[in-house]
C-alpha cells in the first residue's frame, strides 16, 4: 500500500512538471509581471535609488516592455544578477529577459542559445588617465602600468591592442570598479582600462575630475543590448520592436510630451502604424494596438531615456557619439514599422 | 621583666601600599613594562595606536551627516573626510532592503518576539511554560515576514498533528515503520493539501498581512533571517548527526559518514550557485521554488555537517564511564542520551558551537556573490547610484560595525554561559 502512496506521488510530481508553459509572453501576463535580470549596481544603466525604485538606462528598457506587455511600467519584478549567474538565470527560466549591460558575442548568440534583440547602447574600452602623465593617445602607453578587471573581455582586449601596436605594458589585476577607483587614484596604476561609459561614471565621481582624462582611442566594441532565451521568436520580437518603437520615436519626433497628440492621428503613415491608429501591427506581435504608445509614455523616446539616465545633464555626463541616431551621424538606425 | 622599658599598647595605623606597589602603577609595571623588551613593545604599539587614531579620527568626524551626494561631499568645503550622508540616506534600505516602508514594523516586531522566544532557551530562571511560545515562534516569525494568509502558517503546524495522527493509525498495523508514513503523510500535506485548503479558508475567513515576496527581502534582515533560520535548523540537525554517526547500525552511520564528508568537502559558495542556479534545471518549467528559501535550506544544510562534528568532539570527549553509567541505570538509548550524554557533550562544545554561528552568519554575505542583496550585495549597489558611486570606506565601516555587534554579542553569551555551566572547582 505505502508503495503505491510513493508511486503516486511521483506521478503526480510528473503531471505537474507535465504542465509546461506554453510561450514566454503568456507566462508574463498569466504572472502579470515581468521578470527582468538587471545588474547588482551600475552607474547609469540599474541601481535603485533610497526608496528602492530601480532605475537606469537598462531598467527602462524592462519598463517599456513590461509597459507593452503587461500595460504597466511598474509591472517588472527587477533581478539583480551578477555576471557570473546572468546567464544560467535566463537559460533556466528565472527571468523573462535579460538587460544587464551585455555585450552581443558571437558565443553568447550562437554557443549559449539566446537571441539578442538589439543594441541599447553601443560601448567601447577606453582609457583613463591623469592629466599630468602627459600622454595624449593611448599608442604612447609603452610600458604603463595598467589598472584592469580580470576575467573579462577588457582583458583580452587590452592584450591584443597592445601586441598589434607593438608596445609593453605591466598589469595591475583588480576584482572590480570600486577597488580599481582605489588602486588608481593611489597612483598604483597610471592607467585604468574598462568600458568608456564605465570609465566616464567613474571620473565623475573623483575629487577633482578635471585632473583626469579619457583618451580619444577606443579599443573595443561592445554593443550592449537586451536578449531572451533562444526558441521563443514571439518572445524576442516583442522585446526586439519595443526596442525599435523607442528608437524610431525618436527619429520621428514622437516624445513623451506631444504622444497624446501624436496617438491623436498624423499626417505621418509610419507613426500612425506604429502608434495603432493605422493598420494592425500590434495585433501581429500579439499586443493590442496601443503598445508603442504605452512603451513611449513610460519614460520617453530613446534619446529622453539616454538623456534622462546617462546624457550630459547628469553626473556621468555621456555624449551621445556612436549612439545618435543614424541621422545624425550615429549607429542607431532601426528596421522600418510597415 | 622590669627592665622591659616600653610595650606598645595600641596598634599601628594601617599604612598605604608603597606607591610603586598599587594601583595603577603597580599595574602598568607588571603588565607594560615589566622588561626592557615589553617597554619597548608598549611605546611602540602606543605610537601605533595613536597613530592610526590621529588619521582616524578625524577622518570619521566630518559634519557630512546631511550630505545628498558624493559630489556635494567633496564640493563642500567644510567636509575633508568621511562622507557620511550615504548612510542616513541608505540606512533603511542597508537594514530592510527593499521591504515596503509600511509594513517594516513586522520584521522589527520578528525580531523582539525571536528575543522574547530564545530567552528561556538562553535563560533558565524564566517560566518553563514560555517554550511552548518558542515552539510556535518560526512560524510565527516566518508568518510576519512573508506574510501572506494567516491560515497558512495553522495549516503547517496541522502538518504536524496529520503526521501524529497518521502515526497513531499506522502504529497498530506496521509498527515502528509507521514513522515513514507518518513523515510521508505530513510532507504530502505540505506540498501539495496547505495550497488548496489555505485559499478556500482564506476565501471563507480572510484573515491575513499584506504578503511580501522574496524579492524584497535585502540588508542585514535577509543576512539576520538567513543566519537565525541557519542556526536554529542546523543545531538540532547537527546533534542527530553526531549520534548517527557513533551510532552501531550501518546504514544510519554510512548515511551520516557520508553526508558529513561530501557536504564539508563542498565549499559553500559552491553549494549556493547550485541553490541558485542548477535547482532550477531540475525543476519543472514554471515551478518558483523561492531563492531565499533555497539559500537558507542550502545554509542549514552546510552548517549542520560543521555542527555534527563539533558536537561529535563532545561526544568524545565524555568519559566511557558516562556512557556505562547510563546503561547501568537502565535507561534506554534516548533517554541516556537526553539526561545524561547530551547536556554533558553540549556543554563541552559550547565554544566550538558558538563559533560555528558566528562563522554560518558571517558566511551569510556570501549570497551577495548570487545576486542577493545582503548588506555585502548592496554596498555594490549603492555605489551603483549615480549619487553614492565612488564611496567604499563609510559603507563597509558601517557593514562591518553591524556584523561586529551581532557576532559580539554572540560571543559574550557563550561565555556566560559557559561561566553559568561550570561545575568543575
Amino acid at each position: 500500500m505505502k508503495k503505491s502512496v510513493l508511486l503516486g506521488t511521483i506521478a503526480a510530481m510528473g503531471v505537474m512538471a507535465g504542465v509546461a508553459s506554453a510561450g514566454t509572453l503568456d507566462d508574463v501576463k498569466a504572472n502579470g509581471v515581468l521578470k527582468c535580470g538587471v545588474s547588482t549596481g551600475l552607474v547609469g544603466f540599474a541601481a535603485p535609488d533610497a526608496n528602492g525604485n530601480w532605475e537606469g538606462f537598462d531598467v527602462d528598457i524592462c519598463r517599456a516592455v513590461a509597459a507593452a506587455v503587461l500595460g504597466d511600467g511598474d509591472a517588472v519584478q527587477f533581478v539583480p544578477l551578477s555576471s557570473k549567474v546572468r546567464f544560467t538565470a535566463l537559460s533556466s527560466g528565472e527571468i523573462d529577459m535579460l538587460a544587464r549591460n551585455t555585450t552581443w558575442t558571437f558565443s553568447r548568440d550562437v554557443d549559449l542559445g539566446f537571441t539578442f534583440t538589439g543594441v541599447n547602447y553601443y560601448d567601447g574600452q577606453g582609457f583613463m588617465v591623469r592629466k599630468d602623465l602627459g600622454v595624449a593617445s593611448a599608442t604612447e602607453l609603452d610600458g604603463a602600468t595598467i589598472c584592469i578587471t580580470t576575467g573579462t573581455t577588457t582583458e583580452l582586449n587590452l592584450a591584443d591592442y597592445f601586441r598589434t601596436n607593438g608596445m609593453s605594458y605591466e598589469p595591475v589585476p583588480i576584482e572590480n570598479n570600486a577597488e580599481a577607483m582605489q588602486q588608481y587614484l593611489s597612483g598604483a596604476c597610471d592607467v585604468y582600462t574598462t568600458d568608456a561609459s564605465a570609465l566616464a561614471a567613474t571620473r565623475a565621481s573623483f575629487e577633482t575630475p578635471d585632473d583626469h582624462m579619457l583618451l580619444p582611442e577606443i579599443v573595443s566594441k561592445e554593443p550592449l543590448g537586451p536578449l531572451v532565451r533562444e526558441g521563443d521568436e514571439p518572445w524576442g520580437d516583442i522585446v526586439r520592436w519595443t526596442l525599435n518603437a523607442l528608437i524610431t520615436a525618436e527619429e520621428l519626433g514622437v516624445t513623451k510630451a506631444n504622444l497624446e497628440e501624436m496617438a491623436a492621428g498624423t499626417d505621418n503613415p509610419e507613426i500612425n502604424r506604429m502608434l495603432g491608429t493605422e493598420g494592425n501591427l500590434g495585433e501581429m506581435l500579439g499586443l493590442d494596438a496601443d503598445w508603442a504608445q504605452r512603451v513611449i509614455a513610460v519614460g520617453g523616446n530613446y534619446g529622453e531615456i539616454f538623456e534622462a539616465n546617462i546624457g550630459e545633464s547628469t553626473a556621468i555626463g555621456l555624449s551621445r557619439g556612436l549612439n545618435a541616431l543614424w541621422t545624425q551621424g550615429g549607429l542607431i538606425y532601426t528596421p522600418p514599422f510597415r | 621583666m622590669s627592665e622591659q622599658s616600653y610595650v606598645r599598647t595600641e596598634m599601628l595605623s594601617e599604612q598605604p601600599a608603597p606607591l610603586g606597589q598599587t594601583g595603577m602603577l603597580k599595574w602598568m609595571r607588571e603588565n607594560l613594562f615589566s622588561s626592557i623588551m615589553n617597554s619597548i613593545m608598549t611605546v611602540v604599539s602606543f605610537a601605533v595606536i595613536i597613530l592610526v587614531l590621529m588619521q582616524l579620527i578625524p577622518w570619521m568626524m566630518q559634519p557630512s551627516w546631511v550630505s545628498g551626494s558624493l559630489r556635494q561631499c567633496l564640493d563642500d568645503p567644510n567636509i575633508d573626510g568621511a562622507c557620511w550622508g550615504v548612510i542616513r540616506d541608505r540606512f533603511n534600505q542597508l537594514m530592510y532592503g527593499f521591504y515596503p516602508h509600511a509594513e517594516q514594523w513586522r520584521p522589527n516586531l520578528a525580531v523582539v518576539l525571536m528575543l522574547v522566544a530564545v530567552a528561556p532557551v538562553l535563560f533558565d530562571k524564566l517560566p518553563r511554560k514560555m517554550v511552548w511560545f518558542s515552539a510556535i515562534y518560526p512560524f510565527l516569525g516566518a508568518w510576519l515576514l512573508w506574510g501572506g494568509s494567516a491560515w497558512t502558517p495553522i495549516l503547517v503546524v496541522a502538518g504536524f498533528a496529520i503526521g501524529y495522527i497518521a502515526f497513531k493509525m499506522l502504529h497498530n498495523m506496521v509498527g515502528n515503520m509507521a514513522m515513514i508514513g507518518a513523515v510521508l503523510a505530513a510532507v504530502i500535506w505540505w506540498l501539495y493539501g496547505i495550497g488548496s485548503v489555505s485559499a478556500w479558508l482564506h476565501s471563507m475567513l480572510p484573515i491575513g498581512i499584506e504578503a511580501v515576496p522574496s524579492s524584497q527581502f535585502g540588508g542585514f534582515m535577509l543576512s539576520m533571517t538567513i543566519g537565525i533560520s541557519g542556526i536554529a535548523l542546523s543545531l538540532p540537525i547537527g546533534i542527530v548527526l553526531a549520534l548517527g554517526r557513533q551510532s552501531d547500525m550501518f546504514i544510519i552511520k554510512t548515511l551520516s559518514v557520508g553526508y558529513i564528508e561530501l557536504i564539508r568537502g563542498v565549499p559553500l559558495i559552491t553549494l549556493l550557485f547550485v541553490a541558485s542556479v542548477l535547482l532550477n534545471f531540475f525543476m519543472p518549467p514554471g515551478t518558483n521554488f523561492d531563492l531565499i528559501l533555497r539559500v537558507i535550506i542550502m545554509v542549514t544544510l552546510f552548517a549542520a555537517a560543521y555542527m555534527a562534528e563539533v558536537i561529535r568532539g563532545g561526544l568524545a570527549a565524555l568519559p566511557v564511564g558516562q556512557y556505562e553509567a547510563a546503561d547501568a541505570l537502565g535507561l534506554d538509548y534516548w533517554k541516556s542520551m537526553r539526561l545524561i550524554i547530551m547536556p554533558q557533550a553540549l556543554k563541552i562544545s559550547i565554544p566550538g558551537i558558538v563559533g560555528s554561528f558566528i562563522g554560518l552568519f558571517k558566511d551569510t554575505t556570501l549570497v551577495s556573490v548570487i545576486g542577493l542583496l545582503d548588506p555585502v550585495g548592496l554596498i555594490r549597489t549603492i555605489q551603483g547610484s549615480a549619487e553614492w558611486n565612488g564611496l567604499v570606506w563609510e559603507l563597509f565601516l558601517f557593514v562591518s560595525l553591524l556584523f561586529w555587534l551581532f557576532c559580539f554579542s554572540m560571543s559574550r553569551y557563550s561565555m556566560y554561559l559557559e561561566r553559568k555551566l561550570q561545575t568543575s572547582h
